[in-house]
């Protein structure tokens, strides 16, 4: 989620989670006085209001009504009348094409899945741990890391020193490590830790430390069961990053790797002539046969299909991630 | 006595290290990975005043001063990459944002819990998925012989367009797609404003027989003006970098269209990818980071003048 640490911090304080939906728990329904009558121009205002944000969600969704129609699509008919809204000679030729010789795809998927779980679960304890310790106010020296934390998103070395310090002093091209290891956590995930962090009451970490535990002990067992909800929303931004990463896949393992992370694997199906042609390997097709554009749909299908499943369940923490936002560091 | 000063904060010092050692330990895996990734590769800047090669290394390649930079501005690329940067960002912050507070002002108007959560849903949709699948949804729009585009015109009789090599159109094309992935998430913010203002405005505004418009004019604009104001500073504080992803999966390696659509991380990408360019590249990257830097500072020091409290430092 590159693009939303460039969602400006400090803004989003002032605004808390509120969901017109989860008023009338704790209200009345009809507390709003119903004496206050509608003019015309209310109704106006209304109406339009349903018909735009009706063909704005639309116009969201029809992209993705596009790429899984074309997927279903007879090659020979798209090459005759083009793309469209539905499925032109519904097929799953496409779709045969990938899953006769699976090892490609199958190989991206345990790439990126067990890249995602890793990441998530090792930058969910670091990025927490940190966020709890710039959170404690008795730490003296929490505004020098916090700084030294936020220095890094004004300024940086820039891609071409980065690249060559990770390529080679590091020495990580070609290896999964230089992909997995820089997604583990970013300055924004961590401020958004550490802002969540303040609907821990102050007190439980006080009385913990009465009781005689450490700091850590405290953060297991006192912090943590209190943070789920941003465990869960960092947790999401996390796996969003992992799940979504193409970028450093490009840069840093190229075509030195069999298996290629999903994304990135999809970004060369899409971009190169060869990649569509090795995806499905083994399965001995003339060239010419290859049915080559329904072939690049289907295989973004594949490609996104679980994380358009799991996106309705996550929503919620989706959406608290840019209310919570990021305040200063 | 400065002697002493000193001793004691050393002394004070020590003791802070070992009362807080925990905490301090807590925070090292993090520490540690911002000194390897972000401030490691620091010194290689170095890059952008030599005339950089592989044998020699970083500091061993010759010395050549403001060279780089001078080649940069010389040959005009430094100009067009500042520009065509600079420009999309603007059209993104300002159409954006009115875009974003309007879809925020409807969406309060709506009524039915369903209606608002399905179109909701949809919206933030395209900001969750892959930069890459944007990409795929270019191609099956835009490409000459199957784009749905195409098709489109095709079966209305007209003669189908290379929009890939209009160089013309993509501004509009970047700006659109730009649109449709952000201002549903975007609008969250807003919409999340809106729902904070006081209910009995609305009422005393209602009582006071204000019209529709005199409500969003006087009571719904006014509470957002601060949110807006804080996000447009910070906006224009990042004017200088770009949405890389979103402009490389839609124009990639594709030289006709550069003139209009190259910014600058998509020309340091493929400077440093493709051509095995790095000292022009890295001479680039700390132009953008160092016009980037003095942006944010002063961002800062406008948000800080507006509302100290929303100031990042």
């Amino acid at each position: 989620m590159h693009s939303s640490e460039t969602t400006a911090p400090g803004a989003l304080e002032m605004v808390t989670v509120v969901e017109s939906e989860e008023r009338p728990r704790r209200r009345p329904r009809r507390e709003r006085p119903r004496t206050i009558k509608l003019t015309a121009g209310d109704y106006a205002l209304r109406g339009v209001s349903y018909v735009v944000v009706s063909l704005f969600a639309l116009f969201c969704a029809l992209p993705f009504v596009l790429i899984i129609s074309a997927s279903f699509s007879s090659e020979s008919e798209i090459l005759r009348s083009g793309f469209g809204l539905l499925p032109k000679g519904f097929t799953l030729t496409a779709y045969e094409f990938i899953f006769r010789a699976p090892r490609q795809i199958i190989g991206s998927y345990v790439v990126t899945v067990t890249m995602t779980v890793l990441g998530t679960a090792i930058g969910l304890f670091i990025i927490s741990m940190t966020g709890f310790a710039l959170y404690r106010k008795d730490f003296p020296f929490r505004n020098h890391i916090s700084f030294f934390i936020y220095f890094t998103t004004l300024f940086s070395a820039g891609l071409a020193p980065t690249f060559l310090w990770v390529s080679r002093t590091l020495g990580l091209r070609g290896s999964y490590l230089a992909v997995f290891l820089p997604l583990l956590m970013t300055p924004w995930l961590i401020i958004l830790m550490k802002n969540f962090m303040r609907t821990v009451p102050y007190e439980i970490i006080e009385s913990g430390k009465v009781d005689g535990a450490g700091d850590f002990r405290i953060f297991v067992q006192l912090a943590l069961p209190m943070m789920k909800p941003a465990l869960a929303t960092v947790g999401l931004f996390l796996a969003l990053g992992y799940w979504n990463e193409w970028y450093l896949s490009s840069l840093y393992l190229g075509s030195s790797v069999e298996f290629k992370p999903l994304q990135y694997h999809l970004y060369n199906i899409i971009n190169t002539a060869n990649a569509l042609r090795n995806s499905v390997a083994g399965s001995n097709v003339v060239v010419t046969d290859l049915p080559s554009n329904t072939l690049k749909m289907a295989s973004a299908v594949v490609a996104t299909g679980p994380i358009l499943l799991a996106y309705p369940f996550v929503q919620k923490y989706f959406v608290s991630g840019i209310t919570v936002g990021a305040v200063k560091g | 006595m400065a002697a002493t000063a000193a001793t004691r904060r050393r002394g004070s010092l020590l003791r802070s290290i070992s009362s807080s050692k925990v905490l301090l330990l807590m925070c090292l895996p993090a520490v540690a990975f911002f000194v390897v990734f972000n401030y490691a590769p620091l010194p290689g800047i170095w890059i952008a005043f030599t005339n950089f090669n592989y044998r020699e290394g970083i500091f061993g390649s010759p010395f050549i001063g403001l060279r780089n930079f001078e080649f940069l501005i010389r040959s005009g690329q430094l100009w067009l990459l500042t520009r065509n940067t600079v420009l999309y960002n603007l059209a993104f912050i300002v159409i954006g944002n009115i875009l974003q507070i309007s879809l925020a002002i409807m969406l309060n108007e709506v009524r039915m819990k369903y209606f608002k959560k399905v179109s909701q849903t949809l919206m933030f949709l395209p900001y969750f998925i892959s930069v890459v699948l944007i990409g795929v949804i270019a191609f099956n729009v835009l490409n000459y012989d199957t784009g749905a585009l195409n098709a489109l015109i095709k079966a209305t009789g007209g003669d189908p367009i290379k929009i890939y090599s209009m160089a013309g159109i993509w501004p509009f094309i970047i700006v659109l797609v730009f649109l449709w992935q952000s201002t549903g998430y975007g609008s969250i913010v807003y919409f999340a404003a809106i729902m904070g203002i006081d209910k009995t405005l609305f009422e005393a505004a209602a009582i006071d027989g204000a019209s529709a418009w005199q409500r969003i004019r006087y009571v719904i604009l006014p509470s957002l003006k601060p949110t807006f104001i804080i996000l447009l500073l910070f906006a224009l504080g990042g004017i200088m970098s770009g949405n890389f992803g979103l402009f490389w999966n839609l124009i990639g390696n594709n030289a006709a269209l550069y003139s209009t659509t190259d910014i600058i991380e998509t020309s340091v990408y493929r400077m440093v990818v493709s051509q095995n360019n790095f000292t022009t590249s890295t001479a680039v990257g700390l132009y953008q980071s160092i016009f980037g830097f003095a942006l944010v500072m002063l961002a800062n020091w406008f948000v800080r003048r507006v509302n100290k409290d929303y100031a990042l430092f």
